[in-house]
C-alpha cells in the first residue's frame, strides 16, 4: 500500500512554500524520522521528516519548485514488498477535500493573508511626490528596512527581544539585522518580558532609543506595568524632565488557529493611556514610514503589527527617507455614500467590502486610521459630513473598543450630518476559539462590513 | 561561586575627619528634612502617600560617597533621602511634597515620583520593584555607550520578592551589566516582617543562582556601608557585572504616614534607636576620635535646621501649579531631525 507524502504546513499561517531540496532520491529507503526534504517558507527553512517507512518511489514535485500549496502530494512512498515502480499518487492534486474552515458559512473570505491583498486606489499622502516609483515589498521587509535605516542613521537605536538576533526573528522581521549591526545593537533576550520591557525603559531614560520587540503583543501583558506606569507616565510625573523614547513593537491581533491566549487585539487597551502613541498600520508603505517615525519620536510608541499581513506585498515608494506623520489617517478609497473606518488588517476587508458595495451601486469611502492615539478624528468627521453614514471596523471586541470611541466622536461632532446611527463591525464578545469554524464565526470579515454598510444605507 | 562574608563582622571601617563630618551633615539633613515632612503632613500641608526614611540614612549616605559623576541612582517610593544624598535641592523636594510649582516635578509627581536628569536621579517609583529593571537598563546604557559608569538600584526587602527583580538579576549577570543592587532590608515589607515574607531571609544570597556576588552590610553604620559600597562599585565599574549589597537597616516610622505600626513592639524601635542609630553612632565616633567638639557639631545641627526651615518655608510659599499645567508634559514635542 503506497503512502502519499504531502506538502506540510510548517507554521500556523503557512499556505504554500518552496520545495528547496530533496535529501532522499527515488529508490532510497526511508525510515520514519529521516529527513527527506527541505522546505522554505516565508519565515524559515524547515526540514521535513518522514513519518512512514518504505522506499521513496516517486518524487512528484522537483527541488526548486516555488509556490507548492500545503497538502499537495510531493512524493509517494512504497511500503515494504511493494513494487516501487508501479505506485501512483492516490490523491490527485488540485482535487482536495475542502478545509474544515471552508465549511463555515462565514468563511467565504479567507482568514489567511491573501497574497492579492486589496490595494488602495488613492495614495493620499501628499508627502509622496509625483512620479515616485514603487517597489513591491512585504510588510515584513518594510518593517525590517525601517529598523535598518534608523539604526544606520542613529547609533542610539537598538533592537532587543526574544529571538531577534541569531534566530533572525520569530517572524523573520529582524532578518539580517544581526549580521549588519552586531550583537551590541541586536540583542537576544531571555524570555522575560516584564524584565526586558523595564530594562528598555531604563535605557530610554538614559537617552538610548530602544526598539523592544514582543514576539506577540499577547506576551506584553507580562510587561504592561512597565509600559503604562513607567514608560507612559514618567514624563508627566517628572514635570517634563524624563522622557521615554522607546518603541514597543510586534504582532497584534488574531493569527491563525492559535486560540484565545495568542489572539487578541490590544488597540483599545493601549489607546486608553495618555502618554502613549499607538500605531497600527495596514500596508507596507505605512508600516515603513510610521515605524521610522515611531523610532524618531521622543515618546513611548506602541507599534501594533499583524502577523497575517507580514507576508503580504504592497508598493513601497522609492524615497530615500520615507517617514510618515504619526496621528494622520489616510483615505484609502474615496466614496460618497458611506464611510468605512478601519485599521490594521481590517483595512483590507474594508477595501474588499467597498468593492462589493460598488457592485451594488454604493460608493464607500475607506479610511485607514493608521494611528489609534492620537486619533485623527478630523479626517473621519470630514468624511462623515460628506457620506452621512459610518461603519467602524476593528478586529478587537466591541465593548469599549476603538469603534466605540469613533462612534461617540462622530455622534458628538457630526450629529446633524448622520442619516443613520454609527454601525460597528468587530470580533464576537468571546475569547477567540480554536476550532476552525468557530474561529471563522468569531472574527470580523468583509461580508460583515458589507452587511453593516447596507444596514446604515437602509438597503 | 560563594557569597562573601558579612562585612559587619570585620574590623570597624575607617574614615578621615572630613568624610566623617560630611556624612554627619548629610545624614542629619535627611533626618531633619524627614521630621519636618512628617510635621507638615500632620498639618495637612502634605497629602497622599508619604514614606519617611528616618533610621535608614546611613545607607544612601555611605553609598553616595562611592559614586562619581555620571553614575545613576534609582529607587522606589521611600525616596526623599536618596534625592537629598544626590544633592537635589531640599526646597525643590519639599515643594513637590506640598504639591507646588516649585517642586522638582512642578507638583505633578508628589512624594513618590521625583527625578533629576542633572543629578542622574531616575526616580522615585511607586510600583514596588519596577525600579529594578529600569535601573538595570541604566546599567545597560552605560555598557552600550562604553562608559565606566555604574547604576545603583535601591529596593526594599519587600520588593525583593517581585519576579521582575530576578528577571533583572538574570539579564544583568548574563550581560555583565554594571549595576549595584542595594537591598534596603528594614525588616518589614509594609507590615509583614522578613521572617513572614521571605523563605530565605538572608537576602544577599538572592543572587546565588544568577552567580551574582552578594554581601550583607550593617546598614546602620555609614562607614561600613561605604566600605562595602566601594567594593561593589569597583567590581561593577571594572566590567565584572552586577553586585548585591543587603543593607541591614531599620525605619523608625511606620511604612507610610498612615501606618500605626502595630506589627512591631515599641521596645523594638526604642532598642534600635538607642543602640544602633546611624547618626548617634557616627557622632560618638567623631567625638571619641577628637574630630570635632560638641559645640562644633551643634553648629552643624543649627546649619541643617536652617536649611530645612528654608526648604519648608519655600514649599509653603511656592504657589500651586497653574491650571494650564494640567495639560503639559503628557507628550514630548518631536525633536527637529
Amino acid at each position: 500500500m503506497s503512502v502519499d507524502i504531502l506538502m506540510p504546513a510548517l507554521s500556523p499561517t503557512m499556505e504554500e512554500g518552496t520545495l528547496a531540496k530533496w535529501l532522499k532520491q527515488e529508490g532510497d529507503k526511508v525510515s520514519s524520522g529521516d529527513i527527506i526534504a527541505e522546505i522554505e517558507t516565508d519565515k524559515a527553512t524547515m526540514e521535513v521528516e518522514a513519518v512512514d517507512e518504505g522506499i521513496l518511489a516517486r518524487i512528484l514535485v522537483p527541488a526548486g519548485t516555488e509556490g507548492v500549496k500545503v497538502n499537495e502530494v510531493i512524493a509517494v512512498l512504497a511500503e515494504d514488498g511493494e513494487d516501487a515502480g508501479s505506485v501512483t499518487a492516490k490523491k490527485a492534486n488540485g482535487d482536495q477535500a475542502p478545509a474544515p474552515a471552508a465549511l463555515a458559512e462565514e468563511a467565504s473570505v479567507a482568514t489567511h493573508a491573501a497574497p492579492d491583498a486589496p490595494r488602495a486606489e488613492v495614495l493620499s499622502d501628499p508627502s509622496i511626490p509625483e512620479g515616485t516609483t514603487y517597489t513591491e515589498t512585504t510588510v515584513r521587509d518594510a518593517l525590517r528596512d525601517a529598523m535598518a535605516e534608523e539604526m544606520r542613521r542613529d547609533d542610539r537605536v537598538f533592537l532587543m527581544g526574544e529571538e531577534v538576533a541569531q534566530y533572525q526573528g520569530a517572524y523573520k522581521v529582524s532578518r539580517e539585522l544581526l549580521q549588519e549591526f552586531g550583537d551590541r545593537r541586536v540583542v537576544d533576550t531571555p524570555i522575560t518580558e516584564h524584565g526586558f520591557a523595564g530594562l528598555g525603559v531604563g535605557a530610554a531614560f538614559a537617552g538610548l532609543r530602544p526598539i523592544v520587540e514582543f514576539m506577540t503583543f499577547n506576551f506584553a501583558m507580562q510587561a504592561i506595568d512597565q509600559i503604562v506606569n513607567s514608560a507612559a507616565k514618567t514624563l508627566y510625573m517628572s514635570g517634563g524632565q524624563m522622557g521615554c523614547p522607546i518603541v514597543f513593537r510586534g504582532p497584534n491581533g488574531a493569527a491563525s488557529r492559535v486560540a484565545a491566549q495568542h489572539s487578541q487585539d490590544y488597540s483599545s487597551w493601549y489607546g486608553h493611556i495618555p502618554g502613549l502613541k499607538v500605531i497600527a498600520p495596514y500596508d507596507a508603505a505605512d508600516a515603513k514610514g510610521l515605524l521610522k517615525a515611531a523610532i524618531r519620536d521622543p515618546n513611548p510608541v506602541i507599534f501594533l503589527e499583524h502577523e497575517l499581513l507580514y507576508g503580504t506585498t504592497f508598493p513601497v515608494p522609492d524615497i530615500e527617507d520615507h517617514v510618515l506623520p504619526i496621528g494622520k489617517a489616510a483615505v484609502k478609497r474615496q466614496g460618497t455614500d458611506v464611510t468605512l473606518v478601519a485599521h490594521s488588517r481590517m483595512v483590507g476587508f474594508a477595501l474588499q467590502a467597498a468593492e462589493t458595495l460598488a457592485g451594488q451601486g454604493i460608493s464607500a469611502e475607506v479610511i485607514d486610521l493608521r494611528t489609534i492615539r492620537p486619533l485623527d478624528t478630523d479626517t473621519v468627521v470630514e468624511s462623515v459630513k460628506k457620506t452621512n453614514r459610518i461603519v467602524c471596523c476593528e478586529e478587537g471586541w466591541r465593548f469599549m473598543g476603538v469603534g466605540a470611541e469613533i462612534a461617540a466622536t462622530v455622534t458628538a461632532e457630526a450629529f446633524d450630518y448622520l442619516d443613520a446611527p454609527p454601525a460597528r463591525v468587530h470580533q464576537k464578545d468571546v475569547p477567540l476559539p480554536y476550532a476552525a469554524n468557530l474561529e471563522a464565526l468569531s472574527l470580523p470579515n468583509a461580508d460583515h462590513i458589507v452587511e453593516a454598510a447596507l444596514r446604515v444605507c437602509y438597503v | 561561586m560563594a557569597t562573601k562574608t558579612k562585612s559587619s563582622k570585620k574590623a570597624p571601617a575607617k574614615a578621615t575627619q572630613a568624610d566623617m563630618l560630611r556624612f554627619y551633615r548629610e545624614m542629619l539633613l535627611i533626618r531633619r528634612f524627614e521630621e519636618k515632612a512628617g510635621q507638615l503632613y500632620g498639618m495637612g500641608k502634605i497629602a497622599g502617600f508619604c514614606h519617611l526614611y528616618i533610621g535608614q540614612e546611613a545607607v544612601v549616605t555611605g553609598m553616595q560617597a562611592c559614586l562619581k559623576e555620571g553614575d545613576q541612582i534609582i529607587t522606589g517610593y521611600r525616596d526623599h533621602g536618596h534625592m537629598l544624598a544626590c544633592g537635589m535641592d531640599p526646597g525643590g523636594v519639599m515643594a513637590e511634597l506640598t504639591g507646588r510649582i516649585g517642586g522638582l516635578s512642578k507638583g505633578k509627581g508628589g512624594s513618590m515620583h521625583m527625578f533629576s536628569k542633572e543629578k542622574n536621579f531616575f526616580g522615585g517609583h511607586g510600583i514596588v520593584g519596577a525600579q529594578v529593571p529600569i535601573g538595570t537598563g541604566l546599567g545597560f546604557a552605560n555598557k552600550y555607550r562604553g562608559t565606566d559608569n555604574v547604576s545603583v538600584a535601591y529596593f526594599g526587602d519587600g520588593a525583593s520578592n517581585q519576579g521582575q527583580v530576578y528577571e533583572s538579576f538574570n539579564m544583568a549577570s548574563l550581560w555583565d551589566l554594571p549595576v549595584i543592587y542595594v537591598i534596603e532590608n528594614n525588616m518589614y515589607a509594609m507590615g509583614t516582617s522578613v521572617e513572614r515574607h521571605a523563605s530565605e531571609t538572608e537576602l544577599y544570597k538572592r543572587g546565588i543562582s544568577f552567580e551574582i556576588e552578594g554581601e550583607e552590610v550593617d546598614g546602620m553604620d555609614v562607614l561600613a556601608v561605604r566600605e562595602a559600597g566601594e567594593r561593589a562599585v569597583k567590581y561593577a565599574r571594572s566590567g565584572k557585572g552586577p553586585y548585591i549589597l543587603e543593607m541591614k537597616t531599620y525605619r523608625y516610622r511606620g511604612h507610610s504616614m498612615s501606618d500605626p505600626a502595630k506589627y512591631r513592639k515599641r521596645e523594638e524601635v526604642d532598642d534600635v534607636r538607642s543602640h544602633h542609630d546611624p547618626i548617634d553612632g557616627l557622632k560618638g565616633q567623631i567625638l571619641e576620635q577628637g574630630h570635632a567638639t560638641e559645640d562644633e557639631l551643634k553648629k552643624i545641627d543649627n546649619e541643617i535646621k536652617a536649611i530645612v526651615k528654608h526648604a519648608a518655608d519655600f514649599s509653603l510659599e511656592s504657589p500651586e501649579p497653574e491650571p494650564s499645567e494640567l495639560w503639559t508634559d503628557v507628550l514630548k514635542d518631536a525633536e527637529v531631525a
